[in-house]
């Protein structure tokens, strides 16, 4: 519902604009968006949400026009970028940088020029370039899902752990996980590394469960991972012994932890609709007085039976 | 002929039998060993299923990469076409539900989908590398590109999921089997075991090793080149829609990362198995020791983790190179 509601003051916010700025209504705005393409799951979602928020945006302000480009690799996104800037004239960027080493000196480059830019998910790795930076909270993630564990299991028991793709992002959530459950007398049996894939997760769940008789619970860490974890779990025969908590809040967990499944108890929030939230916010600075300069981090929630209504988006392919 | 040209020859033909064909099979034994050492559940019935229940998707799809190999082609495009299969694979069958009802009819038309797509998918790549002659790496890298793309588009950038009654009536596909051993693991066998017969007894597994060899010369020798060397692609294709078959029942669903890289993991497999990468000779067995090499690797490491998970593709590379290493030695001692 946050979503939601954030959306309608956006909305508001921007009828109000249209209203005043409808003296300057001739001046129009461009705006370009490059992400990566739809290759994971979290992907695909945040792509749906792009190109849902950029049509809902052209029709609450006619004078916004869009570029949408979506990449498979980092230096596609730097030609996109540069493309954007060269041909199509743009007034904004709003990136999710691909990597941020590589990205930082195309997007630093926009910015000199005077554009306002918008960095969402993944920082760059020089401080300043960004007006606005747009992201989800990883520390905040991992940390959700320790208190989870710390709370719910009792001194001795096992856990396994599945990690991402080795990345900073991947370690900042661990670390913090490790943060949260340090002194619980939880035993962490293992932690590999499943790479958000649901197959690799399978394979590594299934050598988790041959290595260890005693399995309490499991940190799948991502909901793609969840799913494969599952999966292994039930062939073993093994689903009433452990539970598992994934991440992000694909439909089908959401789902399942809205219907009460005793397996998934919980799952934390690491909304791909982050990219909606950048996207409005940098139209309302560009028509309206609205200050949007600084830093948006989304926190990650907890979703339970209880709130896991507000979270499902049936029409999403995340 | 000298009896010392006679003996030479015999030393040579016994040192390339020892080195071509035990080296991976010694270290397959190695890694065996190894895993035993360290974990005693490595040897466990569950455990032994689980890695060969897995193998088997990529040992099926080897197998065909042999032949195309061996035929001194190339196919880059198996991973993004077993996810494409897939995708449409379990596409059509949520399609049919209303049309045919969920059952067991409804499973077999979906094999057979899997089955024609991958026919379809392999005649493509052939007929583009041996009539329009384009370079199978070109051509196999392009629609590499286009499987993976396809497969994202039909599910908008995010998962297709099978019906959830007739995954459960599909499911025992991966997970059943005949007096306890796996279906994918039988299937893989019978694949082996047919492989290894078409390559050594018949016209079309000498054509393939003679068109590798020598394509000038195999075209001399009235073999029919083009048509032999579609038939390659033909039979991997179809070999990528059966592994498909086995893939879908496991997790029900398809998306942009399914079968990433496998295409990778097959081609090292046919070369670690003793199968020249430039073409003319070919090992299905040596194909089937490679495929276990590469899953033994991950599931021990996974079992003992001895070393930092980050450090996993390291050891995976040094074992494979290893592996063709201790085949290769002796030949350029020779």
């Amino acid at each position: 519902m946050k979503r939601r509601t954030l959306l309608k003051s956006a909305m508001l916010a921007g009828a109000l604009a249209t209203t005043t700025a409808a003296v300057a209504q001739d001046e129009s705005y461009t705006i370009g968006v490059a992400i990566p393409s739809a290759t994971h799951g979290f992907m695909g979602g945040l792509n749906f949400h792009a190109r849902e928020t950029i049509a809902r945006v052209e029709e609450t302000y006619p004078q916004i026009n869009f570029v949408l480009a979506t990449a498979g690799d980092a230096s596609k996104m730097v030609n996109d970028v540069e493309d954007m800037v060269a041909t199509r004239d743009i007034d904004a960027l709003v990136v999710l940088p691909f990597e941020s080493e590589p990205l930082t000196s195309p997007v630093q480059a926009v910015a000199e020029q005077g554009i306002w830019v918008t960095v969402v998910d993944r920082g760059l790795s020089v401080e300043g370039i960004e007006d606005l930076y747009v992201a989800g909270d990883n520390p905040g993630f991992g940390r959700m899902a320790g208190e989870y564990f710390a709370e719910n299991l009792e001194e001795g028991d096992n856990i396994v752990v599945l990690r991402g793709i080795p990345t900073t992002l991947d370690n900042e959530r661990v670390e913090a996980f490790e943060a949260a459950i340090e002194g619980s007398g939880i035993n962490v049996l293992d932690m590999q590394h499943g790479n958000w894939n649901r197959d690799d997760a399978f394979n590594v769940m299934q050598d988790f469960l041959s290595r260890y008789d005693d399995i309490d619970a499991v940190w799948a860490a991502d909901d793609d991972m969840a799913v494969g974890v599952l999966e292994a779990i039930s062939q073993a025969g093994r689903e009433e012994e452990m539970w598992v908590v994934g991440g992000a809040g694909m439909k089908e967990i959401i789902r399942r932890v809205m219907e009460g499944d005793p397996q998934i108890p919980v799952d934390v929030t690491y909304p791909p609709a982050q990219i909606s939230t950048a996207i409005e916010l940098t139209a309302l600075g560009l028509v309206s007085n609205t200050p949007v300069t600084g830093e948006f981090i989304i926190g990650s929630q907890l979703v339970t039976p209880e709130n896991a209504e507000q979270f499902y988006f049936p029409d999403s392919p995340f | 002929m000298t009896e010392a040209t006679m003996n030479t020859q015999r030393k040579i033909n016994l040192r390339r039998f020892n080195f071509h064909v035990l080296g991976p099979l010694l270290a397959l034994i190695a890694l065996i060993i190894l895993g035993a050492l360290l974990n005693p559940n490595f040897l466990s019935y569950g455990n032994v299923t689980n890695v060969l229940a897995r193998s088997a998707f990529i040992g099926i799809i080897a197998i065909g990469m042999t032949f195309v190999i061996t035929a001194g082609g190339i196919d880059l495009s198996v991973g993004s076409m077993a996810a494409f299969v897939a995708g449409v694979m379990i596409m059509c069958m949520n399609a049919l539900i209303p049309a045919m009802g969920v059952g067991i009819p409804l499973i077999v038309v979906g094999m057979c989908i899997a089955l024609l797509t991958g026919f379809a998918a392999g005649m493509l790549n052939g007929v583009l590398i041996s009539k329009v002659k384009i370079e199978a790496f070109i051509v196999t890298l392009g629609s590499m590109g286009i499987y993976r793309s396809l497969v994202t588009w039909l599910a908008d950038g995010g998962t297709l999921s099978l019906n959830f009654d007739l995954r459960g009536l599909y499911r025992p596909v991966y997970y059943d089997g005949l007096l306890g051993i796996s279906w994918p693991i039988i299937v893989f066998a019978v694949v082996a075991i047919l492989g290894e017969l078409i390559m050594r007894h018949t016209a079309f597994g000498r054509h393939c090793a003679a068109i590798g060899a020598n394509e000038q010369v195999a075209r001399y020798s009235a073999v029919n080149v083009d048509r032999s060397r579609t038939a390659t692609y033909v039979l991997l294709g179809t070999l990528v829609g059966l592994a498909t078959i086995m893939y879908v029942p496991r997790l029900g669903s398809a998306s942009g990362s399914t079968g990433v890289l496998w295409e990778l993991e097959a081609i090292a497999a046919v070369i670690i198995g003793g199968t020249v990468l430039k073409g003319g000779y070919g090992r299905i067995w040596g194909t089937v020791v490679g495929v276990l090499i590469l899953s033994l690797i991950d599931n021990i490491l996974n079992l003992a983790s001895i070393v930092s998970p980050y450090l996993n593709g390291a050891i995976q590379g040094v074992v494979v190179i290893l592996a063709v290493v201790l085949q290769r030695e002796r030949k350029t001692a020779d």
